[in-house]
């Protein structure tokens, strides 16, 4: 079905404020998220506490006490309404390199098996397209992109980790991610990159962003150690 | 700002941390508010000691917190009754009390709530992470080195005034929650309540759940009647922000209300919990009762700013008993 003709408006508590833009997981809505949350970050408007954009809605957090949500949500359809004129910002390529396989990547290998592939086609076809990161969510950081090659597709862990390193590459169906920071997880571990993506004393605090896009490439063991040295 | 080492941590408790009003604005970067749970008593405390209400103070958990004071320093200890003793003498709550080196508090037992508050006049120096001193504990970053307190961590606070025209000052009896045997959550549907049968809502608004150890400051996990879903959705949503007191049913049908540790999730939300309630959730430990109560966005908003009019009130008696004793001149 798509993107909704009509956005749909949801109240998370009182005050919580859910824009619904459709049902599935697309470029198209994806974009239509982007544009939303950019423009209303834009309004900078008295009382917004968070716009938090995902794959297909874009929450915002407001303060009832100084912000009615009448108004908040006049502004929202005042924003929607003008949302073409919005000049979206060019998505920005990242590359980030990774060790794939052994103590790395410790589901290189089942994943290889699952696929009937070699786990050396299993990392190039990871790295042969570029990921469009649909969101930031789950912790600090951590991207949720997409689409994976149909050939990787791969189900969820049966037991989730109780720990997984930080900087973990990881896949689950269509989707791949980076473990930002070290936490519990049930994705396919192919890799790790020595690349930080969160930084509580930068800003901003992350690497990557929403919108935007990460491209995947190989390095050695060696140059994983070596890396920022 | 010079800072003195004002406690020294003697035993932590079962979990202790570093605390102010939480981090706002970077949940868009995956980065949850965190902050102190029951953020009414939080704010509480500090007024009552004569700070700012976003100074950081400490927020302990059940049971066995003991600190001892390195210096003098003015305090209040506020939210749920965890028993809180000075030097073994039953200490009262809701008030300040000025200690003198080498005072120990303890919290020895729950007789009500979950979380008990330790304000300190000029709150605790920690550094500033993202605009806030509260730890986000599987960030691990924020509060003291990310991490609960632990045995032998010194806590310092800013080498200037102790308060001391605050002492004796109590926060009115009458406006201290005190929480009955069954708690009354007052929430509002959704925003996923469409994706629940009408006999899910009606077990869900008809039922007493009790509150499982599987418990913590990301969210309370809540054991009770299995809320049945309409057959033709799925159990989980596409991922989406997350506020705490949103009420996740994941596929076993059972209830988890989220806290200030998480920013997306992909369960579906039968209903949130108002804000004005969020201190009531704070203070649920393993084996209580809740109901859950449906009230209009426009009565909790109503509810919600007659509590803040209680907190501006008290603020301004506060500030109206102090009379001026500058210490900084001593």
């Amino acid at each position: 079905m798509g993107l909704y003709p009509r956005t749909q408006f949801y109240l998370m508590g009182d005050r919580g404020l859910l824009l619904e833009f459709g049902d599935e997981i697309s470029r198209e809505i994806s974009e239509k998220v982007r544009r939303m949350a950019l423009a209303m970050q834009a309004e900078e408007m008295e009382g917004i506490v968070e716009t938090v954009p995902t794959y297909r809605s874009l929450l915002m957090v407001y303060n009832p006490l100084v912000l009615a949500l009448n108004d908040l949500k006049t502004c929202c359809i005042r924003v929607e309404e003008g949302l073409q004129q919005i000049p979206l910002p060019e998505p920005k390529l990242t590359r980030i390199p990774v060790v794939y396989g052994d103590l790395y990547g410790p589901d290189l290998e089942e994943v290889a098996r699952y696929h009937q592939i070699s786990p050396e086609e299993v990392i190039r076809l990871h790295c042969s397209i570029p990921y469009l990161i649909y969101m930031i969510g789950f912790m600090p950081g951590f991207p949720y992109m997409g689409e994976l090659p149909q050939g990787l597709a791969t189900p969820r862990l049966k037991t989730p980790r109780l720990s997984v390193p930080k900087g973990s590459v990881g896949i689950a169906q269509r989707q791949t991610g980076i473990y930002s920071i070290r936490s519990p997880g049930g994705w396919h571990i192919l890799g790790r990159t020595p690349v930080e993506l969160f930084d509580p004393e930068k800003d901003p605090p992350v690497l990557l962003q929403m919108g935007n896009l990460v491209q995947f490439y190989p390095i050695s063991e060696g140059e994983f150690k070596e890396w920022g040295t | 700002m010079e800072r003195v080492a004002t406690f020294e941590i003697l035993e932590p408790g079962i979990l202790t941390t570093i605390q102010d009003l939480g981090r706002y604005g970077f949940s868009r970067f995956g980065v949850p508010p965190s902050g102190a749970l029951d953020a009414f008593s939080f704010r509480v405390g500090n007024l009552l000691v004569g700070n700012g209400e976003r100074e950081a103070g400490i927020e302990t958990t059940l049971m066995g917190l003991k600190i001892r004071a390195l210096r003098e320093a003015v305090i209040a200890i506020t939210g749920g009754d965890l028993s809180p003793s000075l030097n073994e003498e039953p200490l009262e709550m809701w008030r300040t009390h000025l200690l003198v080196k080498g005072d120990v508090i303890a919290f020895k037992r729950v007789r009500s709530g979950c979380r008990a508050y330790l304000a300190v006049s000029g709150g605790f120096v920690v550094p500033k992470i993202m605009g806030s001193c509260s730890t986000y504990l599987s960030g691990n970053f924020g509060g003291l080195e990310g991490r609960k307190l632990r045995r032998g961590d010194i806590l310092c606070t800013p080498d200037t005034s102790t308060a001391l025209d605050k002492l004796g000052l109590r926060f009115p009896t009458e406006w201290i929650p005190s929480p009955g045997k069954e708690i009354s959550l007052r929430i509002i549907a959704g925003p996923q309540d469409h994706h629940f049968s009408e006999k899910g809502i009606q077990t869900f608004n008809s039922s007493s759940y009790q509150v499982t150890p599987q418990s913590d400051r990301m969210g309370v996990r809540l054991e009770g009647p299995k809320i049945e879903r309409r057959s033709d959705v799925e159990e989980s949503i596409i991922s989406e922000g997350l506020i705490s007191g949103a009420i996740e049913v994941p596929g076993d049908g059972k209830p988890i209300i989220i806290l200030t540790e998480l920013v997306t999730g992909g369960y579906t939300k039968i209903a949130t919990i108002i804000s004005a309630d969020l201190p009531a959730v704070a203070q649920l430990k393993p084996g209580d009762q809740v109901r859950f109560k449906t009230i209009s966005v426009e009565e909790s908003h109503f509810v919600l700013k007659e509590q803040e009019e209680r907190l501006k009130e008290f603020g301004k008696v506060i500030q109206a008993s102090s009379f001026v004793r500058d210490r900084k001149s001593d």
